[in-house]
């Protein structure tokens, strides 16, 4: 019983301050190995993979995977819905109580300040998300795998191509399982 | 007259079909509720969507959460976010228990070697866009590079930085200055 209050402790925390969508959910879902053993740091790759190429908006597949890792079936649960209790209470109160939040000048200014912020703490989880992904060694230790690197950064680059910027993440998705896949990675 | 059992059977249609959520869901989110159910106008949704945008949680949570409100009330909110995050929370359970049996499977970890180097790639795309998108001026970029490094090097909680940037962009607005 008791990992179901931590999970709906910490995702409704996620939950009211993750603002600008899924993206923003990823580094609380990085610290939380810090503080549970629900899932390790690495896993957030793995999370997010499956977040990205199945339906669903991507915030709310990582927390059901997250919970779901914790407690199984109604982990998953429990974390999805303590993730969205913020967003109903938040959004009930601004139908009722404001007509123009969004042009709201207070609003505005917090925001204007709040959007780079949150970007800065995205980039600190993209670096923690290549730390385990590939500048670790299975014992731990740290590696600089030089082809691997090149090969993530040219993947970039092909993404970013103008041809191909329009292609959905789950085909880069399924085009990386194919390259593992044949040069055993 | 629009039954709780439409608005949750029209979002989890919407949840269940788009990939990905925020921007790449606003097409279905048009499609389903402007052109088909005409449960909103354009400009409408569009409202909700920067709403959804600026208040904490996932932004197309937020706009059913807001839809449902404005059709039917608390219980109008709370079935069309229900309907939005039930597929996910089927399809995701399904995927989970595969996942973890077939971990150990040779090909699965070789492809699993793969996909890390998928979403590295994508994670620094996510993160360029959005410095595009936010990074604007010295003021962004200042608080952007403040918030990478207390995040990277110090303990501080990501709550505290978030609400620090708020306070700090208040307090900046009052003051009355003007961003470079």
């Amino acid at each position: 019983m008791k990992v179901f209050w931590e999970l709906f402790y910490e995702f409704f925390q996620i939950g009211l301050f993750a603002i600008g969508g899924g993206p923003a959910t990823i580094p609380f879902l990085m610290d939380l190995p810090s503080r549970h053993d629900w899932y390790e740091v690495i896993d957030v790759t793995h999370m997010l993979a499956v977040s990205e190429s199945t339906p669903g908006p991507i915030g709310v597949n990582m927390a059901t995977y997250a919970g779901f890792r914790a407690a199984g079936f109604w982990g998953g649960i429990a974390a999805t819905l303590s993730l969205v209790l913020p967003s109903l209470i938040v959004i009930i109160l601004i139908a009722k109580l404001l007509n123009n939040f969004s042009r709201n000048p207070y609003v505005k200014s917090a925001f204007s300040l709040i959007r780079p912020a949150v970007t800065g703490l995205i980039a600190t989880a993209v670096w923690g998300i290549f730390r385990v992904a590939l500048f670790t060694d299975a014992t731990g230790a740290f590696r600089f795998p030089v082809v691997l690197f090149l090969a993530c950064l040219l993947i970039f680059g092909a993404m970013n191509l103008k041809q191909l910027k329009k292609l959905h993440p789950a085909c880069w998705i399924l085009f990386g399982a194919v390259l593992g896949i044949v040069f055993q990675l | 007259m629009k039954t709780l059992a439409d608005l949750y059977f029209a979002f989890f249609r919407i949840g269940g079909l788009t990939f990905g959520g925020g921007l790449t869901m606003l097409p279905m989110l048009k499609y389903e509720l402007v052109e088909k159910k005409h449960w909103v106008g354009e400009e409408e949704l569009l409202d909700y969507y920067a709403v959804g945008q600026c208040t904490p949680g996932i932004i197309a949570v937020n706009v059913a959460t807001f839809v449902g409100y404005r059709k039917r009330g608390i219980s109008g909110a709370v079935f069309s976010t229900l309907g939005m995050i039930s597929p996910s929370l089927i399809i995701v359970s399904i995927i989970a228990v595969f996942l973890q049996q077939f971990m150990s499977n040779e090909i699965v970890s070789h492809a699993v070697g793969g996909i890390k180097l998928v979403v590295c790639a994508l994670m620094l795309n996510t993160v360029l866009t959005m410095a595009k998108k936010t990074v604007t001026g010295r003021l962004t970029a200042g608080v952007c590079f403040v918030a990478f490094v207390l995040a990277m090097f110090t303990p501080v909680p990501t709550v505290i930085i978030v609400i620090a940037a708020g306070v700090l962009g208040v307090i900046l607005c009052k003051a009355g200055r003007k961003e470079s």
